[in-house]
Formats: structure tokens, C-alpha cells, sequence
């Protein structure tokens, strides 16, 4: 075995992956928040629906997917490989367990937190992700007056099979700009006028909450970064940032859908 | 500041040797001193099981004064005990409720098995040290004071580090019976002080590849050892011994294991 393959076989190598894939996964969802803002924007979806294109069409955002994807696979497989270890690591439990008394609730059910996050991402990419690769998507045109960039007249298309394409083209007889896009946006709208399957996001963002507000500190320590300089901005950012502000915005994408 | 005597009911896991499967058994625990160690609370009870004929509770025990490490015992779901910063010897009987029910059972880790009753086998930490928590010195002269300058700082940390007694508290507390705490400790007293220089690296390795070894579980920073640890040994630790662990695989020539 090479150095670095004994060195990710240890304890500490298996915790290192978590900890890498984990942060990554973190950073994704900044990205993943900013984008999905255009959501709130009024205007038939078009900018969601370009965005929506674009994030599935770039290359090096598509490379960064594949990562993504593999991140997501390695974190839930090592949590598993992990946590049967330290099962074995004590087979006889206690009979009584005062956990509270020496840790927060968050660290200590982090498997449990992770299993419905696991759940959720499973969910979510069948009802995104795998509909807008596979699944039969409406088109839908976007008429920009190109005199007046507010001037937006929109086309839901009929579904006609494979035959039409994502084009944006500019209409000079009639000034203006064409844009054809897949209706993610139409996608999301019904998935969220849907009060269970909002629920079942608004309960997984609150788990995602307390998933972060353990992991984002803990995958810095996992990595040896601890020091009396920057913890309090690490601790910082893993509660205000990841665990309220970044699970708060998403919970209000499917809220603001059922309400509005 | 103590008035009367308590009496208080104690729920013991009594275990024969390491292959029986143990049972926990009741015991009344009448007229307690409140002034009592933990301890000298439970001699009193074994006084009383032998001088019925029966088997005394067995359970690890020294110094009984806070600095061997040697005596354990998980009382009701926290290892030493509901007090902060103390081993179980300085552990009082005030601390307990009169009419109480107290919960005692051994450090539970499949790397510390049962000898008898509350006394587990905590050799796995002995060989945990042997594998690199020492420095080779050739023996000479004595030394003049402060010929190696140290920082202050560096060394208190150094200190701190280890004043760690072995006592495996970490591992009892750890959800993942993980010995981070402690190999952490024993890396860091000697990674923070000169004379541990030349070892670092070969030291990180082995220990950390030796507690795997022994089958104690993952960190995953719950930061339950850093609470419970009767020493205050900082979660610091853990982070150092990662840094060297991970800069000796990954940037280190010297390879172990």
C-alpha cells in the first residue's frame, strides 16, 4: 500500500474524507443558494430557466457536478463505513447515557441527521434534476422587446416530443430577443404548490440546520484547522451562515411558492 | 455543611471475568456519610457484602487523590461521575441526592474489556504508548537548567498536555469510543517541546496506526472527552495530532505502518 492509501485507511484518513467531501458539499450550497434566489425573481421564470441551462451546459460546471455527485456518494458511504467501526468499538452499550451533559444534541445524531438528508437529495434530484435530464420538460418562450428590457412577453410552448431545443436568437423584424428554454421553472412551481412535499423540504432544511451547525466546525477540525486566531469565525460562520441563513433561504423557496 | 446520613440504592454491574455476560444487581446503600469519597463509599458497601460472605464489587482504584488515574467508573451515563475536572476518588457523596439511585458500570469500549465487575483492562493505552509516546535519549551528564529555551507559552501547553493520567475517562465519554483525546495528549506533550523533534513524525504515526490497532472507534468531535476528561486536556489535541498525522503521511519522508 502507498503512503497516502494506508494514510486514508486509518481513522484519521476516513474522517479526513468526510470532513473534505463534507466542506465541499457546504461550499456547493452557497452556489447552489445564490442561484436558486432567481427563483424570487418575477419574471415567468426566465432567469431560472437560462440559469437552469446554463448550469447543465458548462463545461466546468458540469465537471464540478461529477464531483459533487462522487462527494455525495463518498460522504454517506465513509458515514457508514465510520460509524459500523465505531459500533464495533463498543458493542456492550450503557445502560445509562447522559450525552447532554458533555455534548450537543447535533454531534451526537449526526448519522440520523445525515440518513434524511441522504433521503431528501434522493427526492429532490428525482423531482429536479432527473426530470429536467430525462424527464419530458415543457418548453417555453421568452419575447424580450429589445427597446425595453421590461417589455417580456412568454409562450408556454406544447410539448411536442424531442423536437424542440434550448436556441436564443435575436428576431430582428420584430426587435426582439427569443429565448426557448426547458420550464424548469413550471416544474418547480407545481412540486411546490404541493403542501406535503413542502413540508417534507421546510423539515430537511431544518435538518440540514443541525446537520451544519456540527459538521461545518467539525470538518475544519477533522482537517487540523483549530487555532485560537480564526475558530471564532469558523464557529461563526457554521451557525449563523450554514445552520440559519443558508437553510432558512431554501425553506422559503417552497414557502413562498405555496403562499404566493 | 453536611447534616445526617443518606441512604441511597446502587444499581452495580457485576460481571464475573471478561466471557460472562453480567448482570446489573441492586444494592441498599444505608447510613452514607455525605463527607464520604465515592469511593470510601463504596468500601463501605463492600464492608458489608464481605461481612454477609459475599463477592465485594471489584473496581480499580490507587492514589485516591485525583493524580494515578486509576480508579473509573461510569456513574449514572457520565464517566466520573456529574462533576466537572474530577476523577471519581474526589468524587463527594454530597454531590448525590439522599434516596438516590445511582448507576455504575464500567468504561464500555470493546478495546477496554471487563476484568471483573467495574475493573476493565485499559492495557491497550500502555501499548498505545509503548508503540511512540516516549523520546530516545542517549543518557549523559546532567543537563544545565534552561539550556534549551522554551517558550512560556509552549511549554505550559506542553504541561497541560501532560498532565493527561491515563485514565481513559475520554474513551468512556466518546459516543465512538475513540482514544483521540488521550493518544492526542501523550503526541502533543512531546511534539510541543524540542526534545520531541526528532521522533514527531514517526511518533504520530505509530500511535495513531496503534490505536487503530487496538479497535478504538473515529473522532467526530463531539467534544464529550474534552468535558469529562478530569485533566481539562484541551480538544486542541486532537487537532494537533491530526496535523502531524496527516503532515507525516503526507509530507514526511519517514514512513510507519
Amino acid at each position: 500500500m502507498s503512503s497516502f492509501t494506508k494514510a486514508f485507511s486509518s481513522t484519521l484518513g476516513k474522517k479526513l474524507i468526510m470532513g473534505l467531501t463534507g466542506l465541499f458539499l457546504a461550499l456547493f450550497l452557497v452556489v447552489h443558494l445564490i442561484g436558486n434566489l432567481q427563483l424570487f425573481k418575477d419574471d415567468g421564470g426566465k432567469a431560472f430557466n437560462e440559469y437552469s441551462y446554463f448550469m447543465t451546459h458548462f463545461m466546468p460546471i458540469k465537471i464540478i457536478s461529477y464531483l459533487l455527485y462522487a462527494s455525495i456518494v463518498l460522504h454517506a458511504v465513509y458515514a457508514l463505513i465510520l460509524t459500523l467501526g465505531n459500533k464495533k468499538a463498543r458493542t456492550v452499550g450503557y445502560a445509562q447515557y447522559n450525552g447532554a451533559a458533555n455534548s450537543t444534541w447535533s454531534s451526537r445524531n449526526m448519522g440520523i441527521l445525515g440518513t434524511i438528508l441522504l433521503i431528501f437529495i434522493v427526492i429532490h434530484m428525482k423531482t429536479f434534476w432527473a426530470e429536467y435530464h430525462w424527464g419530458g420538460l415543457p418548453y417555453i418562450k421568452y419575447e424580450t422587446n429589445l427597446s425595453d428590457a421590461s417589455d417580456v412577453k412568454v409562450t408556454p410552448l406544447p410539448y411536442e416530443g424531442k423536437q424542440l431545443v434550448h436556441s436564443q436568437y435575436v428576431d430582428t423584424q420584430n426587435g426582439t430577443e427569443v429565448v426557448v428554454a426547458k420550464d424548469l421553472y413550471k416544474i418547480v412551481n407545481e412540486a411546490f404548490s404541493q403542501p406535503w412535499y413542502v413540508a417534507l423540504y421546510v423539515l430537511s432544511m431544518i435538518a440540514m440546520g443541525f446537520h451544519l451547525y456540527h459538521g461545518f466546525q467539525s470538518g475544519f477540525q477533522t482537517l487540523g484547522f483549530d487555532h485560537s486566531k480564526y475558530k471564532p469565525l469558523i464557529d461563526f460562520l457554521g451557525l449563523w451562515v450554514f445552520s440559519i441563513i443558508i437553510p432558512a433561504l431554501f425553506a422559503a423557496m417552497p414557502l413562498y411558492f405555496l403562499f404566493k | 455543611m453536611s447534616s445526617g446520613n443518606m441512604n441511597l440504592t446502587l444499581k452495580v454491574w457485576r460481571q464475573k471475568n471478561a466471557s460472562d455476560k453480567g448482570e446489573f444487581v441492586t444494592y441498599k446503600a444505608d447510613s452514607i456519610s455525605p463527607d464520604m469519597s465515592f469511593l470510601e463509599m463504596l468500601d463501605v458497601v463492600n464492608e458489608r457484602l464481605t461481612k454477609k460472605g459475599q463477592d465485594p464489587i471489584h473496581f480499580d482504584h490507587d492514589c485516591r487523590e485525583g493524580i494515578c488515574g486509576m480508579c473509573s467508573l461510569y456513574i449514572n451515563g457520565r464517566p466520573h461521575g456529574p462533576k466537572r475536572a474530577i476523577t471519581t476518588c474526589q468524587l463527594h457523596m454530597r454531590s448525590f441526592k439522599d434516596g438516590e439511585t445511582i448507576t455504575i458500570e464500567p468504561w464500555r469500549a470493546t478495546a477496554f474489556p471487563v476484568i471483573k465487575d467495574l475493573a476493565v483492562d485499559r492495557s491497550a493505552f500502555d501499548r498505545i504508548q509503548q508503540a511512540g509516546g516516549y523520546v530516545s535519549v542517549n543518557t549523559g551528564g546532567v543537563p544545565d537548567a534552561n539550556e534549551i529555551p522554551i517558550p512560556k507559552v509552549i511549554a505550559d501547553e506542553a504541561f497541560n498536555s501532560a498532565t493527561c493520567i491515563q485514565c481513559g475517562a475520554c474513551v468512556a465519554a466518546c459516543k465512538n469510543a475513540s482514544a483521540s483525546l488521550f493518544v492526542s495528549a501523550k503526541i502533543s506533550q512531546l511534539a510541543l517541546l524540542p526534545q520531541g523533534q526528532p521522533e514527531r513524525y514517526r511518533r504520530a504515526q505509530a500511535m495513531v496506526a496503534q490505536m487503530d490497532a487496538e479497535g478504538f472507534g473515529s473522532c467526530t468531535n463531539t467534544g464529550a472527552c474534552e468535558i469529562e476528561c478530569p485533566k481539562e486536556i484541551s480538544l486542541t489535541n486532537i487537532n494537533r495530532m491530526r496535523r502531524d498525522y496527516f503532515g507525516a503521511k503526507f509530507f514526511k519522508e519517514e514512513e510507519i505502518n
